[in-house]
């Protein structure tokens, strides 16, 4: 019996290791190197309940929350640049998907965990903070009570020690 | 002596240890109202209580500072204080502030002479030795910091007059704050020791204590918005002149109108000052910096 229950845990979190293969799956985004993919890459657990999923509205509301996020971040000059050579399909589907993971709305994140994900590109605090400021302005023209936008907040704000390099 | 030079030492380790890195320098990387306000003692904090945060708006990759002038209008008194503050790195805080305490038409009843100002220059320092209050809200470790205020009132003969022992002394420090970002909230809570009268206007020590005494600074408060916190604040004081000295509170609202401009306006209550009780009234002070 334990043996069956150690064996199902292993299943449903082991990585599965698979090489992305770009025309197949997501077409528009450029193939990427192999990596373990699994719900610990998100760098944070999901919220329980439908409580935020809801204040977030859903995913239309996510969508566009990170559409917003990401389009006022290649828009300010301060950190356009971190974005330059990336692939921007990438980054918009694999935030969805983080975000959607996060606020418990069912999703699988498959991106690569947080420090591989922001590996070498040199962050620091503020720049982590001018992205906290796009997203709070996303999320105040989404509509998004300042109580739930905090709750999201205290969330991401672990994942400075993990984004941010010097 | 050899501790301070030993402090300086460190400092300079630290902040050199810092160049060497070859970083970016980069002002106004922080989020709104995440450097605190200016207290009256010159110290990153709340209005009355000094903080773990380092002020101003620069992360660890720059320098910050600012400017701050406050003034609170009491029934029988008016309380002015301003001065200046930077924040290194966020590790390393410095300020400055001048307290100006004029006893207006009280210094005559006093029998100090009608406009009689006491003054206290306070020059402060801060090390930010643990956690992050912003960042790391996987934890329930707040951000803590030591620091020391230095001292320097101005009236020493009537200061003796009152039964003060000294007229400067030296305050430390150790503050923990933590913003609950679940919660909405910012706490902070600070361990002064200290032998201050009145904060030190009316000197340090007096008949009834001329020992460190630990006091207690509480805060709480809540964010309405990116801008907009509100808030209480309570300093337990000694009274070692046994001039029945009371406990301080306000309740207050912090505004950030830009990471430039900050207004903080609160309801003060600092009860009983030489004899003259039920001392409450609007405190507003302007924050300027970067």
């Amino acid at each position: 019996m334990i043996q069956a229950l150690i064996f199902a845990a292993a299943l449903s979190t082991a990585p599965a290791f698979v090489i992305e293969h770009p025309s197949a799956t997501h077409p528009g985004e450029e193939a990427v190197a192999a990596y373990a993919q699994g719900p610990a890459n998100a760098g944070a657990g999901p919220f329980q309940g439908d409580a935020m999923w809801t204040a977030f509205h859903r995913q239309a509301g996510v969508g566009r929350v990170v559409d917003e996020l990401v389009d006022l971040s290649l828009a300010d000059p301060k950190i356009s640049d971190i974005f330059t050579s990336h692939d921007m399909e990438r980054l918009r589907r694999t935030l969805k998907e983080q975000f959607c993971y996060l606020l418990n709305g069912g999703c699988d994140y498959s991106g690569r965990d947080m420090k591989a994900a922001h590996k070498d590109l040199g962050l620091q605090t503020t720049d982590f903070n001018l992205l906290v400021e796009h997203l709070q302005t996303a999320m105040d023209h989404e509509k998004i009570g300042f109580r739930a936008q905090n709750r999201f907040l205290a969330r991401l704000a672990p994942m400075q020690r993990m984004t941010v390099e010097r | 002596m050899g501790e301070l030079r030993l402090a300086l030492i460190g400092a300079a380790l630290l902040l050199s240890a810092h160049a060497a890195q070859a970083k970016d320098l980069r002002p106004g990387g922080k989020l709104l109202l995440t450097g605190g306000v200016s207290s009256i003692e010159g110290s990153g904090g709340g209005g009355i209580a000094s903080w773990a945060l380092i002020t101003g708006y620069a992360t660890r990759d720059g320098i910050g500072g600012n400017l701050h002038a406050t003034r609170l209008a009491l029934p029988d008194y008016q309380f002015t204080t301003y001065g200046a503050a930077v924040g290194v790195y966020d590790r390393v805080e410095l300020s400055y502030a001048r307290q100006e305490f004029d006893t207006q038409g009280t210094g005559a009843k006093l029998g100090l002479g009608s406009g009689f100002t006491f003054h206290q220059d306070v020059v402060g320092a801060k090390l930010r030795v643990l956690g992050d209050a912003v960042y790391d809200q996987d934890s329930w470790i707040p951000q803590v910091a030591v620091g020391l205020q230095v001292k320097k009132a101005d009236r020493g003969a009537v200061i003796g007059l009152l039964g003060g022992k000294h007229d400067q002394g030296v305050d430390w420090y150790v503050a923990a704050s933590k913003v609950l970002l679940n919660q909405s909230l910012v706490l902070n809570g600070t361990v002064r020791a200290t032998k201050a009268n009145q904060t030190g206007l009316l000197g340090f020590g007096g008949p009834r204590h001329d020992s460190y005494q630990p006091q207690f600074e509480g805060s709480a408060a809540l964010l309405l918005s990116r801008r907009l916190a509100i808030g209480v604040e309570y300093r337990t004081k000694p009274d070692n002149l046994g001039l029945k000295e009371d406990d301080w509170m306000d309740v207050f609202a912090a505004f950030a109108v830009n990471k430039t401009v900050s207004i903080t306006a609160a309801y003060a209550d600092l009860g009983t000052i030489a004899t003259f009780g039920g001392q409450r009234g609007l405190y507003l002070s302007l924050q300027a910096g970067f």
